[in-house]
C-alpha cells in the first residue's frame, strides 16, 4: 500500500513521446454526433461513409448503454468514393424515411466523405428541392471527419448544427436552454430534476436520458422513445438564456454562442457540476436566473455531502490520482478531487487542446506545482507517467482498467465508456447527489484496496 | 408494421412458401438500412487480430483503432501484443500532405519498442485517397528492421467484410512458406479460422493431440508468426469459419498442394464430424481408433447433461443471426439436440452455396435472411414468437427489449462454445437465459403469454363446440 505525501513525488520525468497513438484515450467525431442525434426525439443518426463507421460506433455505444441504438450508414462503395456520395445519401434518406418515419435525420460526415470533398450541404438542398411539397424529416448535418478533433468535437458540432438547422427567433420566452455536454443518462435526469425543482421551463439538448436508458418494452420500438422534441429545439432561439456545461466551451463556437449571436439568447458557461465548488456555482446560477432559493432538498444533499467528506477525509487525504477523459470532465473531476484532499497527480485527455492546462488549473487551489496536465495523451503515455510519479487510484472510464491491471491499484469507473460493468449509463456524477456517490465509491475503493492487500483480513476498517 | 424495403426482398426467404430458392447474397448493404455488418477493415482486423506476437498498426484517423482495442476474446498462451491498439492517428494536416512520413516514423518507433516478429499495416478508408504508398513504406521499414512488414489493403469502402477476409488471407499468404527449415509430421494439419475465443483453439488442439495428429499452425487463434511461416509444411488444412479462410485454403491448395476440408466445431455432430474428417483423411488405423475412442468418451460424458437441459428446452423456438453461415449451420443442428426449432436464421456474409445448404437443413417455414437489420429482425422475431436469439453485441438489446432470451455467439465471448465441452457451455447459456425468472417482469413477454393463453382458451372453446 502506498502512503505518500505530495512532497515525496515531485519527480517530473517526461515520458518519451511517441508519434503513434497507443491505446487511444479518445474516439472519433461521428460517435459524439451520433449520441447527440439519438438525444433528439424521433431522430435517426445517419453516418455518411463506409458501413463500418456506423457499425463500430453502434457496437461501442451499445456496449456501454445496453440499449438498441440504430445508426444508419450511406454505405460507400468504391464507386461512391470515386463519383461522390450524392446518390447514396439520397437513397439512404429515402429508405430511412420509409422504414423509420423519423421526425429528423441527423447526418454526420466521416473522414472518407470529407476527404473526397462531398458537399453534403448541397446534397441536402437538392433533396429538399426534389421533395418539395412532400413532408420529409428535418435534416441536420454535422461535419465530423475523424481526423479533426475527437468525439467531443463531434458532439459539440452536432449540437451546434442542430440548433443552426432548426432554431428560430421570435418573441422572447421565459424558457431556458441547457446544453449539458456528454454526461450519463442518470446525470441528464438529475439535471432535469433540479431544473424542475427550480420551476424552470427549459429545453435540454440533447436529452438521451430515456432514449439510451429506457424501460423494457411491450412492443419493439423502431426508435427508442424520449429525446428533445424537434418543436422545442425550434423554439430555442426565443429562450432567455442558454446554459452550457463545460469550461472549455467559453471560447468555442458552440450552439450557445450561435444562439447568442443570432437571437440574442444569453450564453452562460459553467463547469460540469461535479464536486461542491462546481455544484455551488451551478446552483448559484440557477438561483440567480430563477430568483428562487435553492430548494431544501438540495441544501440537505449538500449538508450530507459535507458530512460524508468529513467522515471519509482521512482515507483520501494525500492520495494521488490519475484522471483522464474528455477535457471538461477531467477539469471538473480535478477540482472535486482537489477539494477533498486527493492530489490529481496526472490529468490527461486524448484531445489536442492548447488550453487544457489552463482549464484544469483554473479549478485547482494554489500550491499544486507537481501536477502533470497532459493533452493529446494516450493510455501508454499515462501508464509510463504513472509509473514514474506514483499514483494510488485511477478515476475514469473502463479503458483505464488497462492502467489498473498494470499498476495494481483500484479503478473507480466514471464517464464513458464503461464496457466491463453493467450500469455505466446510470452512474451519477453531477450535483451534490452525484458527487456523494463518487465520493463514497472513491473512499470505498481505497478502503477495499487496503483491506484486500492486507493478510490480516480486517472486518472493521 | 415494419415495412421491408424493396431492395431487401431478394435477401429474405421462407422455406417452403417460395418458388425456387434463389438468395440474392454477396451484395453490398442497402444505403440507409441499418446493416449489422461492418466493413473491409473489420474483416481483415478480426482475422489477423489473434496473431499475438505481431504488431498491428492501423494507418488512418484514430477511430478504427480506438473501436478495435482489445475487442476480441482471443486468448494467447504467451505474448499479448495483439491486445494493444496502435494507430497513426492521422490529423488534418497529414490528410492534406500525406501520411507516409508519419507511418514510417510510427512503424520504426513501434518495432524498436515492442520487437514484434512481424508487422501488419492496415490501410483504412482514406489512405488510398490521400495517395499514401504504404507498400513502399512497408518495404523500406522491412529492409531496415529485418522483419516482415505487411500491408493489408483494408480500406473500409472497397467491398464488404468478406473482401477484408480476403485481404487478411493475402497478408497471411505472404508469410506462409517463408520457413523452409522446419519439418512437420506426415499426419499434420493447420487449423484455419479458429480464433481461440475463450480458449477454443486449445480445446480443439487437445482433441487432435489425443488423436495423434500434429497441429503445425493455427490461423489465427493463439497465432504466432513463426508458426504461420511453416504452415505450408502441414499435410492438410482444416477450415472452420469458412467465410473468412476458404480463400486462404484454396491459395494453399493451389501453391502447395495442401488439400482442405471445411468443418465446424460447434455442436456434438459437427465436432465429431470434423474430427472424423481429419481421421479419415489420414486413413491411419491408430488415428481412426483414437478418434473413435475420443468421440465415444466425450459424447457419453456430455450426453446425459445435454439431455437434462433438453427436458427444459424442448419445444422452444429460436432465431439465429450471426456473422458467418457455417456457424449458423452448426447452431441449427446444436439447437435440435436441445429440442429447439430454428424459426429464423441468417448471416452477414453467407454465399449462395451456404444459403442453399441452410435451406436444406432447415424446417419448413423457416425464414432465411442475408444481411438483415434490427427492424426486420424484430419483425420476424415477433411474427414467429421466438424464445431465444443467438447473435452478437448489436443483436443482444433487440432481444432483451422484446423479452426474448439471448445467447452470445460473438467475437468477444468469454465462454468457450466449441468442441464437446463447448456444447455444455452452450446448453448452460441457453438454459440460463430462457429459464431465467426475470422474464416474468418483461412487458413484452407478459403480453405474449396473455395472447397465447387467449388463443389456447379459444381453441379449447372451439374444440368443445365442434
Amino acid at each position: 500500500m502506498q502512503t505518500q505525501s505530495v512532497k515525496l513525488h515531485t519527480v517530473k520525468k517526461t515520458a518519451p513521446s511517441f508519434v503513434s497513438t497507443r491505446n487511444a484515450c479518445k474516439l472519433c467525431a461521428p460517435l459524439g454526433a451520433s449520441l447527440v442525434f439519438r438525444g433528439i426525439e424521433g431522430c435517426v443518426p445517419l453516418i455518411h461513409g463506409s458501413q463500418g463507421c456506423a457499425t463500430y460506433i453502434r457496437r461501442y455505444v451499445i456496449s456501454h448503454f445496453k440499449e438498441p441504438i440504430d445508426i444508419a450508414s450511406s454505405n460507400f462503395s468504391e464507386a461512391t468514393a470515386i463519383f461522390g456520395g450524392a446518390d447514396n445519401l439520397r437513397i439512404a434518406l429515402d429508405n430511412l424515411t420509409r422504414q423509420y418515419r423519423p421526425a429528423a435525420i441527423g447526418i454526420a460526415s466521416t473522414c472518407l466523405s470529407e476527404t473526397i470533398g462531398d458537399d453534403v450541404r448541397s446534397y441536402i438542398e437538392q433533396y429538399k428541392a426534389a421533395n418539395k411539397g412532400v413532408e420529409i424529416p428535418a435534416l441536420i448535418y454535422a461535419s465530423t471527419p475523424s481526423y479533426r478533433g475527437t468525439h467531443m468535437d463531434g458532439y459539440h458540432e452536432a449540437v451546434r448544427a442542430t440548433v443552426i438547422s432548426l432554431a428560430a427567433g421570435g418573441p422572447r420566452s421565459r424558457r431556458l436552454n441547457i446544453v449539458p455536454g456528454f454526461l450519463s443518462a442518470a446525470d441528464l435526469r438529475h439535471i432535469k430534476e433540479i431544473l424542475d425543482d427550480f420551476h424552470f421551463s427549459y429545453t435540454m439538448l440533447p436529452d438521451y436520458s430515456e432514449t439510451l436508458d429506457g424501460e423494457s418494452w411491450s412492443d419493439y420500438q423502431k426508435l427508442s422513445p424520449g429525446g428533445t422534441p424537434v418543436a422545442s429545439i425550434r423554439s430555442m432561439g426565443q429562450s432567455v438564456a442558454t446554459i452550457q456545461l463545460g469550461g472549455s466551451l467559453a471560447s468555442m463556437d458552440t450552439a450557445a454562442s450561435y444562439l447568442q449571436e443570432t437571437f440574442g439568447v444569453k450564453a452562460v458557461t459553467l463547469g460540469i457540476p461535479i464536486g461542491i465548488g462546481e455544484t455551488d456555482r451551478f446552483f448559484g446560477a440557477l438561483e440567480e436566473m430563477s430568483g428562487r432559493a435553492m430548494p431544501d432538498k438540495y441544501k440537505k444533499e449538500r449538508g450530507r455531502l459535507v458530512d460524508a467528506y468529513i467522515d471519509g477525509h482521512k482515507v483520501v487525504s494525500g492520495k494521488r490520482a490519475v484522471i483522464y477523459g474528455e477535457a471538461d470532465f477531467v477539469a471538473s473531476m480535478a477540482s472535486f478531487l482537489d477539494e477533498i484532499g486527493i492530489v490529481p497527480a496526472l490529468c490527461a485527455t486524448g484531445a489536442s487542446i492548447k488550453k487544457f492546462k489552463e482549464i484544469v488549473s483554473s479549478g485547482l487551489s494554489e500550491g499544486h506545482k507537481d501536477i502533470i496536465i497532459r493533452d493529446d495523451a494516450d493510455f501508454e503515455d499515462m501508464l509510463e507517467i504513472c509509473r514514474s510519479i506514483g499514483v494510488d487510484i485511477i478515476i475514469g472510464n473502463s479503458k483505464g482498467y488497462y492502467l489498473a491491471k498494470n499498476l495494481s491499484i483500484p479503478l473507480v469507473r466514471a464517464g464513458f465508456p464503461i464496457h466491463d460493468r453493467i450500469g455505466g449509463q446510470r452512474i451519477l456524477h453531477v450535483g451534490y447527489a452525484g458527487t456523494q456517490q463518487l465520493f463514497d465509491r472513491i473512499v470505498n475503493a481505497l478502503i477495499e484496496h487496503k483491506q484486500s492487500s492486507s493478510a490480516i483480513g480486517y472486518s472493521y476498517i | 408494421m415494419i415495412e421491408i424495403l424493396e431492395a431487401r426482398k431478394g435477401q429474405i426467404f421462407e422455406k417452403g412458401t417460395e418458388g425456387t430458392f434463389d438468395m440474392a447474397c454477396d451484395k453490398v448493404s442497402v444505403a440507409g438500412s441499418v446493416s449489422q455488418r461492418a466493413c473491409v477493415f473489420c474483416g481483415s482486423r478480426v482475422v489477423l487480430y489473434p496473431i499475438a506476437d505481431a504488431l498491428h498498426l492501423i494507418h488512418g484517423p484514430v477511430g478504427c483503432a480506438a473501436y478495435t482495442w482489445d475487442i476480441r476474446g482471443s486468448l494467447s498462451s504467451g505474448p499479448e501484443l495483439h491486445r494493444l491498439s496502435f494507430s497513426t492517428d492521422l490529423r488534418e494536416e497529414e490528410v492534406i500532405y500525406g501520411g507516409e512520413k508519419k507511418l514510417y516514423a510510427a512503424l520504426t518507433e513501434l518495432i524498436g519498442a515492442y520487437h514484434p516478429k512481424a508487422a501488419f499495416v492496415y490501410a483504412t478508408c482514406i489512405i488510398g485517397l490521400i495517395g499514401d504508398d504504404i507498400q513502399a513504406v512497408c518495404r523500406k521499414v522491412s529492409d531496415e528492421q529485418g522483419i516482415d512488414v505487411i500491408p493489408v489493403h483494408s480500406e473500409g469502402f472497397r467491398g464488404t467484410k468478406k473482401d477484408g477476409y480476403k485481404a487478411a488471407c493475402e497478408a497471411l499468404f505472404r508469410l506462409i512458406g517463408t520457413d523452409e527449415q522446419s519439418i512437420a509430421a506426415p499426419h499434420s494439419i493447420n487449423i484455419l479460422g479458429d480464433f481461440n475465443l475463450a480458449g477454443e483453439t486449445w480445446i480443439i488442439k487437445e482433441y487432435y493431440k489425443q488423436m495423434g495428429v500434429e497441429v503445425v499452425s493455427c490461423m489465427t487463434g493463439d497465432g504466432r508468426v513463426d508458426e504461420i511461416r511453416r504452415a505450408h509444411k502441414a499435410a492438410m488444412n482444416v477450415v472452420q469459419c469458412s467465410g473468412s479462410m476458404t480463400y486462404l485454403a484454396k491459395m494453399m491448395e493451389k501453391d502447395y498442394g495442401i488439400p482442405f476440408e471445411r468443418v465446424s466445431y460447434f455442436g456434438i455432430e459437427d465436432t465429431a464430424d470434423a474430427l472424423y474428417k481429419v481421421a479419415r483423411h489420414f486413413n491411419d488405423p491408430a488415428i481412426l481408433k483414437n478418434t473413435e475412442e475420443l468421440v465415444r468418451k466425450e459424447v457419453s460424458r456430455i450426453y446425459p447433461e445435454v439431455e437434462a437441459y433438453r427436458k427444459y428446452l424442448e419445444g422452444k423456438k429460436a432465431a439465429i443471426y450471426v456473422g458467418g453461415s457455417f456457424k449458423a449451420f452448426s447452431l441449427v443442428k446444436a439447437l435440435r439436440h436441445l429440442g429447439i426449432a430454428t424459426a429464423i436464421v441468417g448471416s452477414q456474409t453467407g454465399n449462395r452455396e451456404d444459403y442453399e445448404y441452410l435451406e436444406e437443413i432447415c424446417d419448413e417455414g423457416t425464414i432465411i435472411v442475408d444481411d438483415t437489420n434490427p427492424l426486420e429482425l424484430s419483425r420476424f422475431m415477433s411474427e414467429r414468437n421466438v424464445d431465444l436469439l443467438i447473435g452478437g453485441v448489436k443483436e443482444r438489446p433487440i432481444a432483451y427489449k422484446m423479452g426474448i432470451a439471448f445467447c452470445d455467439h460473438n467475437h468477444e465471448r468469454k465462454e468457450a462454445l466449441a468442441g464437446f465441452e463447448g456444447m455444455i457451455n452452450f446448453c448452460r447459456e441457453v438454459h440460463g437465459s430462457i429459464m431465467s425468472p426475470v422474464w416474468q417482469f418483461s412487458p413484452a413477454k407478459c403480453l405474449r403469454a396473455q395472447k397465447e393463453e387467449m388463443e389456447d382458451a379459444n381453441s379449447i372453446r372451439q374444440a368443445a363446440h365442434s
